[in-house]
């Protein structure tokens, strides 16, 4: 397999955000900011790669049948285990984030990489695999974030660009959407010209 | 490797060492961050009372009284100074808010007005709601020096005093119930309680 073909997959063409649609409550709730975005994406990241990894090691050890209880639960412990660390050492971070984190255990893009890659390729691809989705999830939320920040307070990665209030329909949840649907507009655009 | 049947004993067992091996994970990664994430509590609650009461020398931490009222409970941090009582920080919290609930620490002086207050967690809108954190508009700044006696806490909409943030009349009614509850449940302790 083309391991490069294989990263570069999750930043356009097979995006979660832009293309499979997969792990869009997350998307919408925590991109009020910029930061926010990028933490969301890289704790999801970390969750993705680790759950990958796991699963595609113990693919042949699992009865089709539990399969999915097993992903759950390895899934769920990455999860709770990026909760602690980030309670304990971000705490800023995990004020911000705190609701979504328990709810990456929920992210359908965890659990269909898990299903859909890790179960049935190899561990090398699988880490490659989480790592592409996972990066390509933070790039959807990051500039997710930064439009919205700039859009609806004015402010680029926490820096204030002007004084007073912006459109602040931007940081409410209507704004979410909005600014989703122009991105995968153009996301689609960007798709039709390179194929 | 050949893929396991899915057996009854192959499911057993699978789930088992599965649901096993987590467990003991989480166990080790729990006790490895239990410190840090106390001491990361105990901080923030450090901060916001010392943003909330004028200079002490003592642990108000430690220095603490408890009161359940209206299904939580307000706590009562002492800040004392050469062991006379320079003010009082209360953890109060509110259930009105636009997303819920939300807790502030409000200091009082001595003579029972407000020294000044922060937020301690909340999940109001950010842009709308969460001006009322201190370093993001003037707001929390009316309430320094004011006596709830007689500085009505409510919005001027409400015939009170106080100044609501504009397009979050919501999140400033909470804030002032939550800063009259922390008042009234002052009111209310003796003051042998401390």
């Amino acid at each position: 397999m083309n391991q490069w073909k294989n990263f570069s997959k999750g930043f356009i063409r097979e995006n979660a955000v832009f293309s499979l649609f997969l792990g869009l409550c997350p998307t919408l709730g925590v991109t009020t900011s910029a930061v926010n975005g990028l933490a969301m994406g890289l704790a999801t990241t970390f969750v993705l790669v680790m759950s990958n990894l796991v699963v595609s090691l113990v693919k042949n050890l699992i009865p089709n049948k539990v399969r999915i209880p097993s992903f759950i639960v390895i899934i769920a412990s990455f999860v709770t285990v990026v909760e602690l660390v980030m309670k304990g050492y971000v705490p800023v971070l995990f004020d911000a984030l705190g609701l979504f984190i328990p709810l990456i255990v929920v992210n359908c893009l965890v659990l269909g990489r898990a299903e859909a890659f890790a179960s049935k390729n190899s561990t090398w691809s699988s880490l490659v695999d989480g790592m592409g989705m996972g990066l390509g999830f933070t790039m959807a939320l990051t500039i997710l974030g930064t439009v919205r920040e700039i859009l609806g307070s004015g402010a680029f990665f926490g820096m204030k660009m002007i004084s007073g209030d912006a459109m602040l329909l931007f940081i409410l949840p209507p704004g979410a959407f909005i600014a989703l649907g122009y991105l995968i507009l153009l996301a689609n655009i960007l798709k039709e010209k390179t194929t | 490797m050949a893929k396991k049947e899915s057996t009854f004993l192959n499911m057993l067992l699978t789930l088992f060492l599965v649901t096993l091996l987590a467990a003991g994970l989480l166990g080790s990664v729990y006790s490895l961050t239990k410190e840090p994430i106390r001491l990361a509590e105990l901080e923030r609650k450090n901060e916001a009372i010392r943003m909330v009461v004028p200079e002490f020398d003592n642990e108000p931490s430690l220095d603490v009284v408890k009161k359940y009222v209206d299904g939580d409970t307000l706590y009562f941090y002492t800040a004392r100074k050469d062991g006379d009582v320079v003010g009082i920080a209360v953890e109060t919290f509110t259930n009105e808010g636009f997303s819920g609930k939300f807790k502030l620490m409000v200091g009082f002086k001595p003579d029972n007005t407000i020294s000044d207050i922060a937020v301690i967690s909340h999940a109001e809108t950010p842009g709308l709601g969460d001006k009322m954190e201190q370093d993001k508009s003037e707001f929390s700044h009316q309430f320094r020096g004011k006596d709830p006696a007689t500085f009505k806490l409510s919005v001027k909409k409400d015939r009170g005093d106080v100044d609501a943030i504009t397009a979050s009349t919501i999140t400033s009614r909470a804030y002032c119930d939550a800063v009259q509850r922390a008042y009234d449940a002052l009111m209310n302790l003796s003051t042998s309680d401390f």
